[in-house]
């Protein structure tokens, strides 16, 4: 049966060529158990490099304007990019 | 009679408005961190059947910490002659609690945070996981901060995971796990260091627990405080700059000094690379707030955003 992989990427800007700042994996088919602080290393130097090793883009954060007033304040990381990948699992 | 409390200096506070964190590696005594683990006592062993948290419930219960009211003043949570009062009492210790909250803060809260190694799961069921990562307590838009205060009164290896902590994610007003997502950021740090360390905390600064792989338990001590008064100007002020020093931007030559404006315009790993301009930004309003100079500047951010001729 398929089951699905998910990768999330946030990267130092809006292009998807740019560094990866952090990521997070969730594994659908049970194989591996990833979890906080599990890693100290990206997975990939670029979004583009998920890409090129597969991992098909779903989503991407928006670019969005600046509220008057709320030019400095800064709350959750902005270039989010969510990629799949769809893998045969044995139930 | 303790001895006069050891104040931060200039650079200690840039460090902490620029980073979120002061770290003192095996500063508390030993003997101190032994008298801890004593009032602290031992878990249970691993039973067949017997849940984490149950064990964990009866280490809380047993253990020799005071259940304290929120809001009594932090001089008066702890008797004296125990080993957090005399880790209190330290130079060191209460020296920096005064530069970043005062000398009479508040108690605000107090947790003993154990994490069990893989044979309580084993025995008892459940997932051995870690702690997503979030910051304390909700979203905070206050000027100031607290301060968290966590004491590790034994060695941590890796494998035991310690504390997992992102410096620099301070100063972004985020609500509590809302964060959660973000398994992994560039620059995290894992509190790997000897008994008797100190992590002083901004309580803005994203953290979590870490997964412990290792054969003991991991006992982590974390006292949060508020400050009563304005936390302006509390650390040793003989040791800042009459003048910020002014230096060159973007083209640079040679190497600069270490000054409060080089720690404070030190960027981390995970900056994105616009927001981590504003995060310089931000660290400018706190300095500004706790030096008491509304117009103090750093790398010429605030001076061209503030240009009176352009409003």
């Amino acid at each position: 049966m398929t089951r699905q992989k998910v990768l999330v990427l946030y990267l130092a800007n809006s292009a998807l060529d740019s560094p990866v700042i952090a990521w997070a994996v969730y594994d659908g088919t049970g194989a591996t158990r990833p979890m906080a602080g599990d890693n100290d290393d990206p997975p990939y130097r670029t979004g583009a490099d998920a890409l090129r090793d597969g991992w098909r883009l779903f989503q991407a954060s928006q670019i969005l304007p600046h509220p008057r007033g709320e030019e400095f304040d800064l709350a959750y990381l902005k270039y989010e990019f969510f990629f799949e990948q769809l893998v045969e699992s044995v139930a | 009679m303790s001895e006069q409390p050891v104040l931060l200096d200039s650079l200690q506070m840039a460090r902490f408005v620029a980073r979120g964190f002061l770290r003192f590696d095996g500063v508390v005594p030993d003997e101190i961190n032994r008298q801890f683990l004593a009032e602290v006592g031992e878990a249970a062993e691993p039973e067949p059947g017997r849940k984490v948290m149950r064990a964990f419930g009866e280490l809380l219960g047993q253990a020799e910490i005071p259940e304290v009211a929120a809001g009594v003043p932090l001089a008066a949570a702890y008797r004296q002659g125990s080993a957090i009062r005399r880790l209190l009492d330290l130079p060191l210790v209460k020296g920096a609690i005064q530069s970043l909250v005062g000398a009479d803060p508040v108690f605000d809260h107090h947790f003993l945070h154990v994490t069990f190694p893989p044979a309580y799961y084993e025995a008892g069921g459940g997932e051995n996981v870690s702690q997503h990562t979030h910051q304390d307590s909700t979203v905070d838009p206050s000027k100031g901060f607290d301060l968290q205060v966590m004491y590790y009164p034994h060695k941590v290896t890796r494998e035991m995971g310690g504390t997992r902590f992102v410096p620099g994610t301070h100063l972004r007003k985020v609500s509590e796990v809302a964060l959660g997502r973000y398994q992994n950021i560039r620059g995290q740090q894992h509190m790997v260091c000897e008994a008797g360390t100190l992590l002083f905390l901004h309580n803005g600064l994203w953290h979590g627990g870490g997964v412990n792989h290792g054969e003991r338990t991991r006992t982590m001590f974390k006292i949060r405080m508020n400050p009563r008064e304005p936390q302006v100007r509390r650390w040793d002020m003989t040791t800042l700059p009459a003048e910020p020093n002014p230096r060159p931007i973007f083209y640079v030559k040679s190497p600069q000094p270490e000054t409060v404006e080089s720690i404070l315009m030190t960027p981390e790993p995970w900056f994105e690379q616009d927001t981590g301009r504003l995060e310089f930004v931000n660290r400018i309003k706190l300095w500004r707030h706790l030096s008491g100079d509304p117009g103090y500047d750093a790398d010429h951010w605030m001076s061209r955003l503030e240009n009176p001729a352009r409003a």
